[in-house]
């Protein structure tokens, strides 16, 4: 049932859940996906946060357990999984789509239990995006930014906001909003509208045509790669603000008398990625490079059935240091086939 | 126009051999977002730019061509030639391996405007280079700036406050190494950080200290050989000011030990690995310190 509030009530609405809530958040002239409360700068027109909201799934670093020798018994102390429900409040229709391409990393056999808790205990609730930005390109995956997949769906109409559960739990969270009920006839201009700014974007007709798992050979052998890594500095950032990036990294901190086993990410574009006994697989950044865009455009579809594990967030594109990106690999190797 | 000659001049020292391969930059996607790029044949220099976006400081890249087959043509702005001229002080460049054109710069820029490092130009000197490429316009200096004003800031506030003022600051860091990857002055060829037999290796660290502790560390590391170039700041993508850091650092030696600019001049030895007499005492610790 659709039901609409007005837009400066949406502060209001948030601070009335009965749980923790994260939402965009602006500090210092960056938006980020954080913990609601009093005073915090909330920013819901901004359409692409800094970072993804994948943070609230797989944190960038996690306690996974400790160790304590104490004579000659050793303790261990399993982090606890997370047992509170949650709202994720404003999330984005390309940046839902990455969790379900974290979900077929983390909740196939053997499932990610400290994952599958914080999936489990989220409640999302989505935003359609009004304005589209110009790194934008959700599109070319068929991603729709005016209709997400959430429990709750909001649009912004003028100066409401338009509110839908999609599912019981959504229905339970919105049940003591204050609402309106509302005619969802009015929000057809506003959809069409988006999807006529998303065309008008600069990547709106990028062409995957000849790039998916069918072409693994092609696409690894290309010539290209050397010529469109060149600049790459390694870093990672591209990795670390990609929302559907999944590779991590187990380590034990050892402090002499116990020891701290935690999890961080890790990325494909760094030296000693899976690094093993004989030395690396991906000597230079050539391959590392090629690594990251093959996983994206090709292995992940490949194994399964044929989802991009790119969802056109534009990320990457806004902020690699050097202004390299998937959208240039794709006209690249895209160009290749014609 | 500069960007004419450059590729002009590129494309016969290409065509006459004296050098293999072109280190310049390429366009992007959009108006500002231009990417440093090899170009090898005279087919592929058409995508040669120069201009405001060019921002980029190819010296770091030149480790890379060091040990390529043949010369490489370099193009440095003038603050480039300070990178490039340490990076020989410390014998990490061979001078042969590159031709230098120096390239004259009248301030570049992002989508946000003129970049940081350019807000406080070291001039237009260039350190080193084969031939010049540059016109009137681009000689004239850039307006003064005190780039230590902010560094004073910090250096007023006590403890406590600048404590808060880093610990805000770095907490928005995600370790991409993007600062340390791009700045001139971290060559080694392992990062202690990337050293899984350190002990202290980490793509993230146990606690956000230690996270923390990982920038004070590098600054150490580059200090007396860090030429403020800016890179470091103008590639975070969390908009982390690590320049103030090394300039805290530069503006202590420089009251220290006397003026000092890494990269400039012949002169291999730096204030931090050379001793005088005059040195200040470790004590100079306590005495400055303010609370
Ligand atoms: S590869 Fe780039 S555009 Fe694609 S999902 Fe990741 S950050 Fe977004
Ligand atoms: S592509 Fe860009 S963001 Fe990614 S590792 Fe390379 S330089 Fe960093
Ligand atoms: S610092 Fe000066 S020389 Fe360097 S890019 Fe900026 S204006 Fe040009
Ligand atoms: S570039 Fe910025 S975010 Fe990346 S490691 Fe350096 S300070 Fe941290």
């Amino acid at each position: 049932m659709m039901r609409k509030f007005a837009a400066n009530k949406v502060e209001d609405i948030i601070k009335a859940i009965p749980m923790p809530v994260y939402a965009p958040i602006e500090e210092n002239g960056m938006v980020q996906y954080d913990r609601f409360e009093e005073g915090a700068k909330l920013n819901l027109d901004t359409c692409k946060t800094e970072k993804s909201p994948k943070d609230l799934l797989f944190p960038q670093w996690e306690d996974m357990m400790h160790f304590r020798m104490e004579g000659k018994t050793i303790s261990i102390t399993e982090q606890e999984r997370c047992s509170q429900d949650y709202v994720l409040f404003g999330a984005r229709a390309c940046d839902l789509k990455a969790f379900e391409v974290l979900d077929r990393v983390f909740l196939v056999d053997p499932v990610d239990t400290y994952y599958a808790a914080r999936r489990a205990h989220g409640i999302v609730v989505a935003l359609a995006c009004g304005e589209p930005e110009d790194t934008c390109f959700c599109g070319v995956f068929g991603i729709d930014p005016a209709n997400p997949t959430a429990d709750v769906v909001m649009w912004k109409v003028g100066e409401e906001y338009y509110a839908e559960a999609q599912t019981k739990r959504g229905e339970e969270l919105m049940a003591n909003w204050e609402t309106q009920e509302a005619d969802a006839a009015a929000l057809e201009p506003v959809k069409a509208e988006i999807g006529k700014k998303l065309a008008e974007k600069p990547f709106a007709n990028l062409n995957l045509e000849g790039l998916d798992g069918d072409h693994m050979m092609e696409m690894f052998r290309s010539a290209q790669w050397k010529k469109l890594s060149m600049a790459c500095l390694g870093c990672g950032s591209c990795t670390f603000v990609c929302p559907t990036c999944q590779c991590y990294d187990i380590r034990d901190y050892d402090s002499g008398k116990d020891i701290q086993r935690y999890r961080c990410w890790d990325s494909c574009m760094y030296s000693d990625f899976t690094l093993m006994a004989h030395g690396t697989n991906r000597p230079t950044q050539v391959e590392r490079y090629r690594q990251r865009f093959m996983h994206k455009l090709c292995y992940y579809p490949a194994n399964n059935e044929g989802l991009y594990s790119c969802v056109g967030c534009g990320r990457c594109v806004r902020k690699c240091p050097m202004n390299l990106n998937i959208v240039k690999v794709i006209k690249a190797l895209g160009e290749e086939k014609k | 126009m500069i960007a004419n000659e450059l590729k002009k001049r590129a494309l016969e020292l290409l065509a006459d051999g004296t050098v293999k391969r072109v280190l310049g930059w390429q366009k992007g996607e959009f108006e500002h977002d231009w990417s440093p790029a090899l170009f090898e044949t005279a087919e592929e220099m058409k995508g040669f730019v120069y201009g405001k976006y060019a921002g980029a400081n190819l010296s770091k890249y030149c480790l890379k061509l060091n040990k390529e087959e043949g010369k490489t043509l370099v193009m440095l702005k003038p603050c480039d030639t300070y990178s490039f001229n340490q990076l020989l002080h410390e014998h990490r460049l061979n001078r042969e391996n590159f031709y230098i054109i120096g390239v004259g710069c009248k301030g570049m820029e992002d989508q946000n405007g003129l970049l940081m490092k350019c807000t406080c130009c070291k001039g237009k000197v260039f350190e080193l280079s084969d031939e010049v490429i540059d016109d009137e316009e681009s000689r004239q200096p850039m307006p003064e700036v005190d780039r230590f004003e902010q560094v004073a800031k910090l250096e007023q506030m006590t403890h406590q406050e600048r404590f808060e003022f880093w610990r805000n600051e770095l907490s928005r860091c995600i370790r991409c190494n993007a600062c340390r990857n791009v700045c001139p002055a971290c060559t080694c060829v392992k990062c202690v950080f990337d050293n899984p037999g350190s002990g202290i290796a980490s793509k993230a660290n146990v606690t956000d200290f230690e996270e923390n502790m990982f920038h004070i560390i590098r600054a150490y590391h580059v200090a007396g050989r860090c030429t403020d170039c800016g890179e470091c700041s103008r590639v975070c993508p969390q908009n982390i000011p690590l320049h103030l850091l090394n300039r805290k650092f530069i503006k202590d030696m420089n009251e220290l030990y006397g003026e000092y600019q890494a990269g400039e001049g012949a002169e291999e030895r730096t204030p931090m690995t050379s001793y005088t007499l005059e040195d200040v005492e470790p004590g100079i610790v306590h005495e400055r310190g303010n609370e």
